[in-house]
């Protein structure tokens, strides 16, 4: 030890910390591979702005994205019972929601939240492929339930943003038994005559699309997403054939009459608006800059982080940077 | 002629050797065979005895899915009277997997719906091995429409490998049909009752299953997904299917204990395939026993306690 290693390195380490190192300030589009600013990416809602290619968004951006004024009101999820079969494969399950909680900063794979949408109340529902493979457990049937408890009480629409792998087969039985009550929590909305719209995402699969995805008044999806209740592995595999091009693919799914609309994610905040304003018999929305609504004071989000700076970096030659890796299902 | 399963290789081998003494003895009648046959019958029973006292769970996988186990038909022949099979969806087609229709259990009209899954290799294919493809599931719902009108319980057979993973099933639709399925059980306004005879495979079965009461024979088991295909996800080895069976906790025993389902009807001695006669009619006894159980209740009773159900499970866990 000396002065060079206790005083020089820190600051020389700082200057080169992980959060300003170019690999984190440019994502390489997993599409047309084009190297895209972190910022303007973000602002584009995680779209690519050269081949329109929809990349994962975490829950909290979308919900950025679908409120008025970005802002909105997390509402608790009612925590399940910790791993109900001591489950273990190669790691154990409880390690793997460890590493996923520390990836992903969340508890489990669907966010709540309710907040205005063009001015009207509505609770959203968001899942987080990140986490496990956007997963069905227990946790996420309790976020749906108390997202359809929260809707019921407030009197307000439901809207919730599908992706998923499949079911948390770690969590064994009780993961297949969210079909039945994630089902149960779209009967709650319906029943009180309110709108529970779903919003299909790249990739939606299994016992999600077998149960609260396909049951929506309107589905909607996002451009190219694979949709499907089988994947095209398992079913390549069962039928030893080619699958056509663009199988299981949103457009696909219109075309055999499955959704109703294919919406880019720039456009569904509108298009959410106008819907759910239709279904509630809503006068029209008044398309202006609408001010962010009063926050409520116990849960305001916090703001973003002041920007630094406005000048971009030049981007790294692309083979310098890792595509980032997906998520596993 | 007896299905032998892998694990039961040392049980053929004494049975077989019971058989060979018999033939012998018929074709020499000054031959005394009894004490010996005796002797080796004995043996073998008690061997049958030990193995099924403590199958593993992927040895109840096997047992679950064999050939000789008696299947949705055998148990719709001698369970119920005046069986009045309906069939399609009035849409696309009449699944084969799905066996329909009305009936008399104990003088009362019920609706019966269930998997087929076949009994030789020509009826295995027509019903393609009880993976049902979404017209099975939305005949099912008609059904179900129809039974909450005339105000008729429905008695479901889960007996499935899974739904059918194709490519004209995923293109009309399978995930949805599950789910309307799913959602029909729990719109009933008529008691379900459910019991799984065989395989209660993943989201093919949920859709039967979303029962007031369900019940499972000993050494059926019923699973999110199969033991070979969480292997080869998780694992990255579908030959790992013995570890999967294990960390699924799919069987009858630890379903309940997870309060998953309601019942477990035990079977005979060997397993169902041994003595259908016998498995039928203890199945036709606890379906009796839990319509009994439901008999008074409202639409809405009977409705809200299912969702109760439902949405209670998981808050009880295995250690």
């Amino acid at each position: 030890m000396n002065w060079i290693t206790d005083f020089v390195t820190p600051k020389v380490k700082s200057l080169f910390s992980k959060r300003e190192m170019p690999e984190n300030l440019w994502v390489k589009c997993e599409s047309c591979s084009q190297m895209l600013f972190h910022r303007e990416l973000a602002e584009n809602l995680q779209v690519c702005p050269s081949c329109g290619f929809h990349m994962a968004i975490i829950p909290r951006d979308r919900f950025r994205g679908l409120f008025d004024g970005g802002v909105f009101v997390e509402i608790d999820v009612p925590e399940p019972l910790a791993d109900p079969l001591q489950f273990r494969d190669e790691k154990r399950y409880s390690d793997r929601i460890r590493d996923a909680r520390r990836k992903t900063n969340e508890k489990d794979a669907m966010l709540v939240a309710h907040g205005q949408i063009f001015g009207l109340n509505t609770v959203a529902a968001a899942m987080d492929f990140a986490f496990m493979g956007g997963s069905m457990g227990m946790g996420v049937g309790n976020a749906l339930l108390k997202a359809a408890e929260t809707a019921v009480a407030q009197h307000a629409p439901l809207v919730v943003f599908a992706s998923a792998g499949g079911a948390r087969m770690q969590e064994g039985i009780l993961s297949l038994m969210q079909m039945p009550r994630t089902t149960i929590a779209v009967e709650m909305v319906h029943e009180q005559g309110l709108p529970f719209i779903v919003v299909l995402t790249n990739p939606t699969t299994g016992g999600v699309t077998a149960s609260f995805a396909m049951l929506g008044d309107v589905h909607i999806a996002e451009p190219d997403a694979l949709i499907c209740f089988a994947g095209p592995r398992v079913i390549e595999q069962t039928i030893r054939e080619k699958l056509p091009e663009g199988f299981q693919r949103a457009e696909y799914l219109l075309d055999h009459g499955m959704i109703d609309q294919v919406i880019p994610r720039g456009r569904q905040r509108e298009e959410l608006g106008q819907l759910l304003r239709l279904l509630l018999k809503e006068p029209p929305m008044v398309r202006a800059d609408l001010p962010a609504p009063e926050p409520e004071p116990e849960a305001a989000p916090e703001p973003e982080p002041a920007e630094a700076t406005d000048t971009q970096p030049e981007p790294p030659s692309p083979d310098a940077v890792e595509p980032e890796k997906g998520a596993q299902a | 002629m007896q299905n032998y399963l892998d694990f039961e290789k040392s049980l053929a081998e004494l049975e077989g050797k019971a058989e060979e003494l018999r033939a012998l003895a018929r074709q020499d009648p000054e031959m005394d065979i009894s004490e010996e046959a005796e002797r080796l019958d004995h043996r073998a029973s008690e061997m049958l005895r030990d193995l099924y006292a403590k199958l593993t769970p992927w040895q109840k996988c096997q047992v679950a899915r064999h050939p000789s186990r008696p299947h949705t038909l055998h148990y719709v022949e001698r369970l119920f009277n005046e069986w009045t099979p309906l069939a399609g969806d009035r849409n696309f087609a009449e699944d084969h997997a799905v066996i329909g229709g009305l009936a008399r259990f104990e003088d009362r009209p019920v609706v019966v719906i269930g998997h087929e899954k076949g009994t030789d290799t020509k009826s295995r294919i027509e019903r393609n091995f009880g993976m049902a493809r979404p017209e099975g599931y939305r005949k099912a719902v008609r059904l179900m429409q129809m039974a909450d009108r005339f105000g008729l319980p429905v008695i479901t057979l889960v007996d499935t490998p899974g739904a059918y993973p194709g490519k004209g099933a995923e293109e009309r639709g399978q995930a949805e049909a599950i789910a309307r399925s799913t959602e029909m059980c729990l719109k009933l306004g008529a008691p379900i009752v459910s019991v799984v005879i065989g395989e209660g495979g993943s989201g093919g079965a949920v859709a039967f299953a979303t029962a007031d009461r369900v019940a499972m024979l000993e050494h059926a088991v019923y699973s999110v997904i199969s033991p070979e295909g969480c292997a080869s996800i998780l694992w990255k080895n579908a030959e790992k299917m013995k570890e999967a069976a294990a960390a699924l906790r799919l069987t009858a025993q630890d379903l309940l204990q997870l309060k998953v389902i309601d019942r477990v009807i035990e079977e005979p001695v060997g397993g169902a395939q041994r003595d259908p006669k016998e498995a039928i009619s203890r199945v036709g006894r606890a379906i009796s026993d839990m319509l009994g159980g439901l008999d008074g209740m409202s639409r809405d009773d009977l409705r809200a306690a299912r969702r109760r159900k439902f949405i209670e499970m998981g808050r009880v866990g295995l250690a």
